[in-house]
């Protein structure tokens, strides 16, 4: 009955629109750049007197976090507020549930409150994607990080955090530095300035902190910091994730902040006006030293702002791929 | 029936706009298009006046109506008011005025960065086809059209008005964006 491609990937609609928001793989250039270009306008409308668009008025979003966040939380209630939708936010703690069951009880609790969007954190890799498929149908659903898989917005606003403060990613060397093995913003990102056209993406961190086969990404890999540092226009600390380590992946976090964490004297070896960035919360002393964190090339609290205007353009867009769907679906059903 | 010249109505409008201002005791009046046609008008309009003075530009994708049958546009860019809006004497400049529907979001989003003194719509073409009571204080032309047919400005330079022939209902939402 419904024209569904079911061939066509979760997150488009059948015009390849956004639809949810799940994931960076797969995401066509043109799509990536209207969501920065998106997020510009947004970026205006955040620094009005009133910062507030009727968009999604009526419309509510709900945001599901199985996992602790304050950042990502708070910002995507701010982005939701901003767009005049209805927000309400559950934390729902994982601890001793099995996924499958915990999952579809509260999607079923979510769904009797009409929600019009969920935007879902899960410890869990592909939580996310489980619940797109299980949804009702206009349901449009959000990624706010799932497990060691994937942070779509995280990667989105650090794309606009580069393209506003670097112009573009073409001519660019972008260093990735860090815990890459648990952290879903790398695998984000290296997805993002691949597809955003970046030709030089560094991963450095020590072997033990590497995922096998990272290479697929189109990234050349470092186990020394000073050299992969080198001239880079771009660098990105990711926060140790001593949560997610099981077992000797690291001697201590003195001997990880000795090799791999970025102080002054290692800034200076990438290019004079590189900035740096890193998606928080930081330790400072573990892979940054408070001097860079809080020094002229950070833009750590740029992307705060920057990660608003991101989100407010991913609901926009994906609110905007559901109505789109459901008029098709009811055109080609007359 | 032929479509006026851009040029003579804009050099028309301008005399209008003067004169309205003037009986009104504005002589300050901050100048603002509505993206993108209205930009180009306001430009036109600007160089006839002979007034450098900054223009504001709206784009008012943000706030229409029709979000939920449309979605979001694509193209969306900035609003950029290089000016206070509070207590100011404001001129909004559209093309092609039809159903009123993108006044009313102009209107809504100017009033988020303030309360202005006043508001003076002007715009190059009327359809007199409002579906809110929304009317023009200074126009270029007004016109009648048939109900397939709709018409486009096509700029910036020069600025030309084309007549097209619409089929579909989707195509009619698109023409009016």
């Amino acid at each position: 009955m419904t024209p569904t491609d079911p061939k066509r990937p979760l997150q488009l609609n059948d015009q390849g629109q956004l639809r949810h928001f799940l994931s960076l793989d797969g995401l066509p250039r043109e799509l990536l750049t209207e969501i920065l270009d998106t997020a510009d306008s947004f970026l205006e409308v955040g620094a009005r007197a009133v910062k507030k668009v009727p968009l999604l008025r009526g419309k509510t979003v709900c945001n599901v976090f199985f996992e602790n966040s304050t950042r990502t939380r708070t910002t995507f209630e701010l982005a939701a507020q901003r767009l005049s939708a209805d927000v309400i936010t559950l934390n729902v703690s994982t601890s001793s549930t099995s996924k499958g069951e915990t999952l579809f009880d509260t999607l079923r609790n979510l769904e009797a409150m009409a929600a019009d969007m969920f935007v879902v954190r899960h410890a869990d890799s592909g939580a996310a994607h489980y619940i797109a498929e299980h949804v009702s149908p206009e349901v449009a659903v959000i990624n706010g990080g799932d497990g060691r898989h994937a942070h779509p917005t995280q990667g989105m606003l650090d794309m606009l955090t580069i393209r506003r403060h670097k112009g573009g990613f073409e001519n660019l060397s972008v260093a990735i530095v860090g815990d890459i093995l648990h952290s879903r913003v790398a695998r984000s990102n290296m997805i993002a300035l691949k597809t955003l056209g970046c030709r030089d993406i560094r991963v450095i961190g020590p072997k033990t902190l590497l995922p096998v086969g990272v290479e697929q990404y189109g990234v050349t890999v470092y186990t020394d910091l000073a050299k992969g540092l080198k001239d880079v226009d771009v660098v990105i600390m990711l926060r140790l994730q001593r949560e997610r380590m099981q077992g000797g992946l690291l001697p201590s976090e003195g001997e990880f902040y000795r090799l791999f964490g970025l102080t002054t004297q290692r800034l200076a070896l990438a290019k004079p006006d590189a900035i740096v960035m890193h998606p928080g919360p930081i330790n400072r002393g573990v892979e940054i030293e408070s001097a860079v964190a809080d020094g002229a090339q950070s833009v750590i609290l740029n992307q705060v702002t920057y990660g608003i205007a991101v989100r407010m353009a991913v609901l926009s867009m994906a609110m905007s791929g559901q109505a789109a769907q459901r008029q098709i679906e009811q055109e080609s059903f007359q | 029936m032929s479509l006026p010249n851009p040029a003579d109505l804009i050099a028309q409008m301008a005399t209008a706009l003067t004169a309205r201002l003037q009986a009104r005791g504005i002589d300050t009046p901050r100048f603002i298009g509505i993206r993108t046609g209205g930009v180009w008008v306001a430009q036109a309009l600007l160089e006839q006046l002979g007034q450098a003075t900054e223009l504001g530009t709206l784009d008012v994708s943000f706030y229409r109506d029709d979000f939920s049958q449309n979605g979001l546009h694509p193209q969306v860019r900035p609003s950029s008011l290089p000016f206070e809006i509070e207590g100011q004497h404001l001129v909004l400049i559209d093309d092609v005025l039809m159903s009123g529907r993108t006044v009313r979001a102009a209107l809504n989003e100017l009033f988020d960065y303030g309360r202005p003194a006043s508001v003076t719509l002007v715009s190059l073409l009327d359809l007199d086809a409002a579906e809110l009571p929304i009317r023009p204080d200074v126009v270029g032309a007004t016109l009648s059209l048939a109900p397939d047919e709709r018409v486009k400005l096509l700029g910036p330079t020069p600025l030309t008005l084309e007549r097209q022939a619409i089929g579909a209902a989707a195509s009619l939402q698109e023409s009016t964006r």
